[in-house]
């Protein structure tokens, strides 16, 4: 069922188009996080749903009510700011029961709801203090318990996770997503980092430049990148390109050569000879199986990272392409080693000049 | 002589035209106006030692005093909230994102550049005068024949309070800083919360202003104790009509040098000292329950 729709909304400030005609069905009780390199529009368009950035062009409902110019606090949301945003001057327990007390609840009831959310938070020891107090992750919390206090149908985060340290970040993580569950409400989450979007995700909306590239599931993402933007962005480290040029194709294949080899990839495509594609191949997909579908050619170590779990490998191809290779388990590679490379059919990803991809 | 004391002594040296001065203009006169006060001086004879009988009669046997008290309290009361009021409702005006908010600061600003000076005040003698600016518009405009206001003793004060809240600027600029403080994403929680504008601004700018609303309070408590041009030019140096705008300052001052009772003086002036100390040191005390610092 869904519960918030954009269609075709636009954000223009002053001249300058940052969002263009974003369309999107978010269903009740989904995850959905905007991703996206820094500047892209995510933040813009989280708080064009909030309602603290009025809309230019194009319909927002929620719950197929539009919503385009009912004021934040009518539109069942909350929000969790990237600063915090704590009012400075109010306890925890204020802070948490402002928007309550705005709403004119009774006391009790007030109470109640704040002493259930700082429950779920573990923070009923904090209640008293002020914000200044508080440790970082402290602060968080209470973000988020101001949020939960509320009752929203939507929770609307702006990469609530940043300003904490790489440990607290990914408790937070993992917290945030059993809060998803416990709640069931509909979470909206804004970050530029892909891990906590294919962690914390039902669906990825990836957005460049202030258009959706592509929508849908985490693995989908990482399996079937409509683009090479996209295919760049998720998975870490970064998927490895390499330039091919097309040779002949039978109804089942296509022939590339890659300096001295040959490679063929299944796919049905019609092309010139000497066309210049891409090949997409994520670093940990590639195998020094001789027997491996699609064998890429010998590999120059230049550098290598031994991780105790994996093996990083950094190198280049005969004609001096760059190659990025994560072998599992602990391997004895040292810089200045050839190293013989493949990849099985399924990790291939073909893209052509403009970018899109060509296989399925 | 070290090169040590050498290096010193050169430093000392670029200090000295201040530290003179410094000891020559403000230590001096503050050490000789402590001493003065314990005598009996007409500048004419030598200084009498009286010990503590200016301190005595100031307390016991002065009506003008007390007049000058009620004048100079009732001036504060009025003029610091009413000039504070009024410099934050114009700061959180123009922090609304005006356009040519530099300009409009600056226009706002020119008062107090101007206020203190002697010319405004008598342009504010003119306007408040019996044939005055005002009541010229007040005739045209109702056919209303007004009274003179500065020379009307239950009018004289508030003109002058009207001087002095007309000098906000200094405290507007402040407030606007202050206000510039304010992280705006606080009103976008506020507003997610359902604050209301008015919500808003009594919960969450008052509380974090607070500290610039001290530090302004303060000052313009201290200024306008000390407040003397605008009344010593209104009131031609008299205090009048019958003592209504007899500031503190202005009675020390006829004390000092119109009746030439230096010692009496002295003892004046430390007793204003003395009451602006106390209403700083009670402000002080008071920020601990209603100032909010974020530190
Ligand atoms: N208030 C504003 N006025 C003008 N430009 C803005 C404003 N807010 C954001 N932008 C611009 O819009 C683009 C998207 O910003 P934002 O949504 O904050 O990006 P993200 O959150 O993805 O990093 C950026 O280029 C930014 O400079
Ligand atoms: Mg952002």
């Amino acid at each position: 069922m869904v519960d918030l729709a954009l269609k075709n909304i636009d954000k223009r400030f002053g001249t300058v188009d940052v969002i263009n005609g974003v369309n999107l069905e978010i269903n009740k009780g989904e995850f959905i996080v905007f991703v996206g390199p820094s500047g892209c529009g995510k933040s813009t368009l989280l708080r064009m749903i909030a309602g603290l950035e009025p809309i230019s062009g194009g319909e927002l409902t929620i719950n197929g009510a539009l919503m385009n110019e009912v004021p934040p606090s009518e539109r069942g949301i909350a929000m969790v700011f990237q600063s915090y945003a704590l009012y400075p001057h109010m306890s925890v327990y204020k802070n948490m029961a402002f928007g309550l007390e705005t709403a004119g609840l009774p006391r009790a009831e007030i109470k109640v709801r704040v002493q259930k959310a700082a429950d779920i938070l573990q923070i009923t020891h904090l209640l008293d203090r002020k914000p200044k107090a508080l440790s970082g992750g402290q602060r968080q919390r209470v973000a988020i318990g101001r949020a939960i206090v509320r009752e929203p149908n939507i929770f609307l985060f702006d990469e609530p996770l940043s300003n904490l340290d790489a440990e607290l970040r990914v408790q937070t993580r993992v917290e945030i997503a059993k809060l998803h569950k416990e709640l069931g409400a509909t979470m909206i989450y804004v970050t530029h980092d892909q891990v906590e979007a294919m962690t914390l995700a039902d669906r990825i909306v990836v957005l460049r430049s202030g258009n959706i590239e592509q929508c849908g599931r985490p693995l989908e993402l990482y399996n079937k990148p409509a683009n090479k933007f996209i295919a760049g962005f998720i998975g870490s480290p970064k998927m490895n390109f390499l330039n091919i040029d097309f040779r002949t194709s039978t109804d089942v294949n296509a022939k590339f050569s890659l300096a001295d080899t040959r490679l063929s990839i299944p796919t049905t495509l019609q092309a010139e000879p000497g066309m210049k594609f891409s090949l997409g191949v994520r670093p940990e997909h590639i195998s020094t199986d001789p027997k491996a579908d699609v064998l890429l050619g010998s590999m120059a170590v230049s550098h290598v990272e031994q991780l105790g779990g994996q093996t990083v490998a950094y190198g280049q191809l005969q004609d001096g392409q760059s190659l990025i290779a994560v072998l599992e388990g602990q391997r004895a590679i040292a810089s200045g080693d050839m190293l013989n490379v493949g990849i099985s059919h399924q990790h291939c990803h073909l893209f052509g000049s403009d970018g899109n991809r060509l296989n399925d | 002589m070290s090169r040590r004391f050498k290096r010193q002594l050169v430093s000392y040296s670029f200090l000295l035209p201040w530290l003179v001065g410094f000891a020559a203009l403000t230590i001096g006169p503050i050490a000789t106006s402590i001493y003065l006060s314990f005598t009996d001086y007409g500048l004419m004879a030598p200084p009498e030692w009286i010990g503590l009988d200016n301190y005595v009669r100031i307390a016991s046997d002065d009506p003008r005093f007390w007049t000058a008290m009620n004048v100079t309290f009732t001036f504060v009361v009025l003029s610091v909230p009413l000039k504070l009021i009024f410099a934050l409702s114009i700061a959180v005006a123009l922090n609304k994102g005006l356009r040519g908010l530099a300009v409009f600061r600056a226009i706002f600003y020119l008062p107090s550049l101007l206020g203190g000076t002697v010319a405004i005040a008598f342009l504010w003698r003119q306007i408040f005068a019996g044939d005055g600016l005002l009541n010229r518009g007040l005739e045209y405009a109702f056919g209303y024949d007004g009274p003179s206001w500065i020379s009307n003793p239950s009018t004289a004060l508030y003109t002058l309070v009207l001087l002095a809240i007309w000098q906000f600027g200094s405290s507007m600029i402040i407030f606007l800083a202050g206000l510039r403080q304010i992280p705006l994403d606080m009103y976008e929680a506020a507003s997610i919360d359902g604050a209301s504008r008015a919500r808003q601004f009594f919960k969450i700018t008052l509380p974090l202003l607070t500290p610039v609303i001290f530090f302004n309070a303060v000052i313009q408590t201290i200024d306008a104790f000390k407040a003397f041009t605008s009344a010593f030019v209104i009131s031609g140096g008299e205090g009048g009509p019958i003592d209504s705008t007899l500031f503190y300052t202005l009675y020390l001052f006829q004390e000092a040098f119109v009746n030439l009772h230096i010692g009496y003086a002295s003892a004046l002036a430390w007793v204003l000292v003395v009451i602006i100390a106390i209403f700083t040191a009670l402000s002080f005390l008071s920020a601990k329950y209603w100032v909010h610092y974020d530190d």
